[in-house]
């Protein structure tokens, strides 16, 4: 092959993006290793060992975010493709608004995170919030969606999948059209009904996207940060903790080493969790 | 494939340590130059950009006027935020001239040997008054002087419902207590609880101080070295059971844990609840918002077990601080020195009224004080007052407004509180190389 191709430039081009991604990219990751092991003050640090680590697992209120980061990411991705799926078939049929009726389902994606976190957190004020006023009309005591420990991670989650239904639903519609109509014609001769075109035909065929909206919405849950901090900072308490926004307070409580601790630990998750999920979803794949 | 992946892996790592790094970008900093042309010398200043800066900018156009040196201020974010932004400009020779920031544990965490200018030997260090010159000094060494008035912490009270209900106000825990009670008898809230801002949670265990200190007055001592544990000092554990007895006793308003601190002070002013416990710097917003019911909030301290003790847990102000490696160090202690003569005073609080006693010694307050700051002044004549735990010892545990809200909401008990707060106070003594632990 490299016979055949002329190389008219000298690898040296790459050397301004080359030190970029050096500099800024390979050296702090290699860095966060070495810090997560360390006392740091920004500019003065002590080697020792293992101990932040052994901090961030045993502290109740730092591990703490591992077990809410699973449930909010185990949550809000079991419902995006659930509901995302729903959608995708309603939204891949030939109706006459369907245009507005998918820029409805998709429009929230498009919103900032903070604003939308804001927003419902005022809707979910349990005395004067709207969720609870419309529930209070029709005769029903809401509950308290962001104070009551036991549902205020939930509550996050739900506004989550409101928030990022829109692009599963997308992924899906993409996938569904992708399924040629052979399938259904087939369906059609065989006598097949509707629940069979969706079990046999839609299901199977638009695996390839569904696997890209678990992986997406799972990564995306393991990481999340901003819509928690815009609706909870974390509480109750420490009730609606993730990874994240325990990192982060580490980092503004001046602990350096420790949240770089954390990061670390925060990157062993998700690769711990997303590679086998992917190696997993991708055995499973079928060819069209 | 397997190189995608990996590369991939690489990327999001680094990835994840630039977001943290993203955290603490820094503006530039004109450090002090001298004009050629005018003489003129500009001090470079850098404040949180919460803070009411009238106050301080009649001074400063005084101090222009007088003796010719300018002052630029530089904005940073307040809380969390604003102290990376600190420790990251100190960390990499880029703070301004002057700094505002925090005193006591806050201050003393900024390795003030190797960042400040020492000004113990200034005459006008003198004046500061002692609780507020021990927080602006590490070492025996003072490094700043106070930026405004003290204020105090404690508990805010509705007067025209304390009238209603024939109520006094009181001098113990249990009067305070059976006060509560009737005023939950007559249907109104006792205690105005706004959890949904964490830090407002502390209060009640941070106002505590003055009880704790009358009980065990080596506590902030022990206390740094290791000595002493909240969980197992009783004095200081009872802290945390006030906090816990106010929620058990279902005093707090229904939805306090939907309510943030702006909707508490409305609920204190509008009569809706009766107590609120709070600093005193919420008196200029209460002016802002509720100038009219002003006259009917009150101010009373925390109450301990007996009347005899009863007595003022004081915040110190901020200060302002000189960078060691100021170019104009002369000329930033004149500022220093005009900051707190009487003249400075009066400026500052014809723009800003106090939200507390003076921490100058002899500068005197003018008439039209707040009501509650008036309620405040015979705890410092008769020296009933303890700086809050946070001025005495450095060690401050970051995660106290969570837990606080987890032993005032009946989340965790008293006790389990406490042990969770001693062991986050651990991670702060190591991180700041304490002896001892």
């Amino acid at each position: 092959m490299t016979n055949l191709t002329n190389r008219s430039y000298t690898y040296y081009f790459l050397l301004p993006a080359g030190i970029i991604y050096f500099v800024f990219f390979l050296l702090p990751t290699i860095m966060s290793f070495f810090f997560s092991m360390t006392w740091w003050t920004l500019t003065d640090w002590k080697f020792i060992g293992l101990e932040n680590f052994i901090t961030f697992l045993t502290e109740p209120s730092l591990n703490i975010g591992f077990k809410n980061t699973i449930i909010y990411a185990v949550v809000t991705c079991l419902l995006k493709v659930i509901l995302g799926l729903f959608l995708g078939v309603f939204l891949s049929q030939k109706l006459k608004t369907i245009g507005f009726v998918r820029s409805m389902v998709f429009f929230p994606t498009l919103l900032s995170t903070v604003a939308v976190g804001m927003a419902f957190a005022m809707m979910m004020h349990p005395t004067q919030g709207l969720i609870n006023t419309a529930l209070k009309i029709v005769g029903i005591a809401g509950p308290d969606w962001l104070g009551d420990i036991s549902i205020a991670l939930l509550s996050v989650a739900l506004v989550d999948v409101w928030k990022g239904v829109g692009m599963a639903t997308v992924i899906f519609i993409a996938g569904i059209m992708s399924i040629p109509e052979d399938y259904y014609e087939a369906l059609a001769i065989d006598g097949g009904n509707s629940f069979h075109k969706f079990w046999n035909i839609i299901v199977p065929l638009s695996r390839p996207a569904m696997n890209s909206v678990i992986i997406l919405a799972f990564i995306g849950g393991l990481r999340s940060f901003d819509l928690v901090w815009a609706m909870t900072k974390g509480g109750p308490g420490f009730s609606t903790d993730l990874i994240a926004s325990i990192i982060y307070k580490q980092y503004q409580g001046g602990f350096y080493g420790l949240s770089t601790a954390g990061n670390v630990i925060l990157f062993i998750v998700v690769s711990a969790l997303a590679f086998p999920l992917y190696a997993f979803l991708n055995r499973k794949e079928v060819d069209l | 494939m397997k190189a995608k992946k990996k590369i991939f892996a690489v990327l999001s790592s680094a990835a994840l340590f630039a977001g943290i790094l993203a955290g603490c970008s820094s503006n530039d900093s004109a450090s002090g130059d001298k004009d050629e042309d005018s003489g003129q010398v500009t001090l470079t200043l850098l404040v949180d950009n919460q803070s009411n800066l009238d106050g301080m900018k009649a001074v400063t156009d005084a101090i222009e006027e007088k003796y010719d040196i300018k002052t630029e201020y530089e904005l940073r974010p307040g809380g969390g935020e604003g102290d990376n932004l600190v420790k990251t400009r100190l960390a990499t020779g880029d703070m301004t001239d002057l700094m505002a920031y925090n005193s006591g544990s806050l201050f003393q965490a900024l390795n003030p040997e190797q960042n400040f200018l020492d000004i113990s030997e200034e005459p006008f260090v003198e004046t500061i008054m002692d609780d507020a010159k021990e927080a602006l000094s590490s070492n025996g060494k003072v490094y700043g002087i106070p930026a405004a008035s003290f204020m105090a912490g404690g508990w805010f009270y509705n007067k025209k419902i304390y009238e209603e209900l024939g109520l006094s106000v009181p001098k113990t825990w249990d009067e305070l207590m059976s006060n509560n009670e009737k005023i939950k008898e007559a249907g109104k809230t006792a205690v105005i609880g706004s959890y949904k801002d964490s830090w407002t949670a502390q209060v009640i265990v941070l106002a505590d101080n003055y009880n704790v200190l009358q009980q065990h007055s080596t506590f902030a001592e022990d206390f740094t070295a290791n000595k002493a544990k909240i969980a197992d000092t009783p004095g200081a554990l009872s802290s945390f059971e006030k906090l816990a007895e106010v929620y058990d006793k279902g005093y707090l308003n229904e939805d306090f844990l939907a309510t943030g601190y702006e909707a508490g002070l409305q609920k204190l002013a509008e009569g809706e609840g009766a107590h609120y416990p709070m600093l005193s710097f919420a008196l200029p917003m209460l002016q802002a918002n509720y100038a009219e019911e002003l006259e009917n909030i009150g101010f009373f301290p925390q109450p301990g077990d007996s009347a005899d003790e009863n007595g003022l847990t004081v915040w110190v102000p901020g200060g302002v601080f000189v960078n060691k490696n100021t170019e104009h160090p002369e000329e930033a202690k004149k500022w220093m020195e005009f900051f707190v003569s009487q003249e400075g005073n009066d400026l500052y609080n014809a723009k800003i009224k106090p939200q507390g006693p003076p921490a100058i010694k002899g500068v005197e307050l003018s008439d039209d004080v707040y009501g509650a700051v008036k309620d405040m002044l015979p705890y410092f004549e008769s020296d009933k007052t303890a700086p809050a735990l946070e001025f005495l010892s450095p060690v401050k545990g970051p995660n106290l407004p969570q837990i606080a809200v987890e032993v005032g909401s009946g989340i965790s008990k008293a006790k389990a509180g406490a042990e969770l707060y001693d062991k986050d106070v651990e991670k702060q003594a190591k991180q700041l190389g304490l002896e001892g632990w």
